[in-house]
């Protein structure tokens, strides 16, 4: 059944911008987004809140432009390579990262993403400062493509991989891997005397993360067209928290319902009023005060019932 | 007389003054079932962490088949074989039952494979056999959070178990048991230990628990060790049961 719901989902996902083609471009952002909340999620199964995962995000969507400039011109390749980059930051990072807990782990994360960026908006001869770089149109499979079609393939391959990606990790988390991952939050300690070392549990969760951020922020360059510092801002890190909340840490699909939500309800938002951020932080109070399990345990109820 | 698998030379630790081991060396053979009785914070516990590398004594060393391991970590340690059930239970809480018992089953093979789900059928049979051995079997599908303590404490103890130990340190493992539990408890564990050739030690406070189980008695005294034997040789010392049996 909870099959068949999520099938249904993607089909009306896929069919939105037949209707309405203007959302074609806030569809393929908000998965985007959520692939991003997505790791943020995986760490918060361990207790772990990254205040920094817009620093994947971009350093991926950095990598795409390099990569491009330096002639590399396949839309397949270039996603991959740029998604590897995100996880060879994020092994680095996490490799010092991993040791700590709670608020120094938030701050440290949030630290370093702030570095990124500064260095992002100073370096001018390499990252072009605040201007940033553009991410030209690829080829896809040999053939080149119309920026208009290329956005139309863009968008139906996030959501393929969306589907594929979001399995992926579904199985990652049900694996001794996932499990021990969520064990770090309830007792380190036990962990440790099963002969599990957690930091190695907790920098696989970090490079995985790392990645899905990355691959968010691939995305995000070719559908803006343009890589930008504000990329790794903090608040866009913050966002990537929020919507990882709002979908709930449970589930896979929550971070994508998560975004999903939070982007169409900010595209509704500013053609009506200029009070954004008022009806997020009013839905954000909502959601923790009346579903603890986010947007996601409206539809996984007899999951939570069932304990 | 064997190698000890497990000897304590030495230790010496305080907490802000407060002698938690002083002097203490024990040594524990293969097949022995080692109790060790005394009073509240006479530094029971406190051997098992030195002992599991929780903490490091200020000097003296632990040999663990005659190999020095008073510096390494728990995780270590663990995977030499040593298994450890703690006073206080040491549990996943927000996980079932069964899947604290997987992932203690997986701890020693196959937690490296990320695609391979947690349950498989062998993991969830042998975690439903240990379950079954201290009584668990009802739970297997609760919340371990949702327990009341005692049970807590069998899962403890049959988490300890599936990491297939040679040697068991069992702290208090009937306490928070119930009365009527406790002995069918042991008998379980004996056999269990039997059948699988583990050398165990355990701190216990019922002195009839120990009288019947243990093959030796260490007696624990702010500490140190005041006094040491058979279960009837130690209860019958007159200073043993003013300091320690009178007390617990
Ligand atoms: N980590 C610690 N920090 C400070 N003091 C400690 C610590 N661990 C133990 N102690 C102290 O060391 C002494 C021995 O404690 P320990 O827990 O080993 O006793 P115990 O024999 O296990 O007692 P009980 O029967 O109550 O379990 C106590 O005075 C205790 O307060
Ligand atoms: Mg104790």
């Amino acid at each position: 059944m909870p099959t068949i719901i999520a099938a249904a989902a993607v089909l009306v996902i896929a069919l939105l911008p037949v209707a309405a083609p203007w959302l074609q471009f806030v569809l393929t952002l908000a998965i985007a987004k959520g692939f991003a909340a997505l790791g943020v999620a995986v760490l918060l199964r361990a207790g772990l809140i990254s205040i920094g995962h817009a620093m994947f995000f971009a350093a991926s969507a950095y990598a795409v432009a390099f990569l491009a400039r330096a002639g590399v011109n396949d839309l397949g390749l270039l996603l991959i390579l740029s998604v590897l980059g995100g996880a060879l930051v994020g092994a680095v990072a996490g490799s010092f990262l991993v040791r700590y807990r709670a608020i120094f782990f938030a701050m440290l994360n949030l630290a370093v993403s702030m570095v990124f960026y500064a260095l992002c908006a100073k370096l001018y001869g390499v990252t072009g400062g605040t201007d940033g770089k553009p991410v030209p149109v690829p080829a896809v499979f040999g053939v080149v493509l119309g920026e208009p079609a290329f956005k139309s393939v863009l968008f139906y391959l996030s959501l393929g991989l969306m589907v594929l990606v979001g399995l992926a990790v579904q199985r990652y988390l049900n694996s001794p891997l996932g499990h021990a991952l969520s064990a770090v939050h309830t007792n380190e300690i036990r962990l440790e005397y099963l002969g599990i070392p957690v930091w190695a549990v907790l920098l696989i969760a970090y490079v995985v993360s790392a990645a899905l951020a990355g691959l968010g922020g691939a995305i995000a360059g070719f559908a803006i067209g343009r890589v930008v510092p504000d990329f790794a801002f903090w608040t866009a890190s913050g966002h990537l928290v929020l919507i990882a909340v709002l979908g709930g840490i449970g589930g896979v699909p929550g971070a994508f319902i998560g975004a999903l939500f939070l982007e169409l309800l900010h595209s509704a938002a500013v053609t009506v009023t200029d009070s954004w951020n008022l009806i997020v932080g009013m839905a954000l109070i909502i959601v923790i005060m009346f579903m603890p399990k986010g947007i996601y345990g409206l539809f996984a109820r007899k999951e939570a019932t069932g304990l | 007389m064997t190698h000890p698998i497990l000897e304590a030379r030495s230790l010496h630790v305080s907490f802000n003054g407060v002698k938690a081991a002083d002097d203490v060396s024990i040594a524990i053979h293969d097949g022995e079932f080692l109790a060790i009785i005394g009073p509240n914070g006479s530094g029971k516990t406190t051997l098992l962490n030195i002992c599991t590398g929780y903490i490091r004594p200020r000097s003296g060393n632990v040999l663990l088949d005659g190999h020095d391991i008073t510096r390494l970590s728990p995780r270590a340690i663990a995977r030499r074989g040593v298994a450890r059930a703690f006073q206080i239970p040491q549990l996943f809480s927000a996980q079932r039952v069964i899947d604290n018992m997987m992932l203690a089953l997986a701890g020693t093979d196959g937690l490296w494979s990320a695609v391979q789900p947690l349950e498989t059928a062998r993991r969830r049979d042998e975690a439903r056999a240990l379950l079954d051995l201290v009584g668990l079997a009802d739970d297997a599908d609760r919340i371990s959070s949702t327990l009341p303590e005692g049970h807590r404490k069998l899962l403890d103890i049959a988490v300890a178990l599936a990491l297939k130990p040679r040697l068991l340190l069992l702290d208090e493992p009937t306490s928070g048991v119930s009365a009527l539990e406790r002995f069918p408890l042991m008998e379980a564990l004996m056999a269990a230990l039997r059948q699988r050739r583990i050398t165990a030690l355990f701190v216990e406070h019922d002195m009839d628990v120990v009288a019947r189980y243990a093959s030796r008695v260490l007696v624990w005294n702010a500490g140190n060790i005041m006094a040491e034997g058979r279960p009837d040789e130690v209860f019958s010392n007159a200073q043993v049961r003013q300091r320690v049996v009178g007390v617990a």
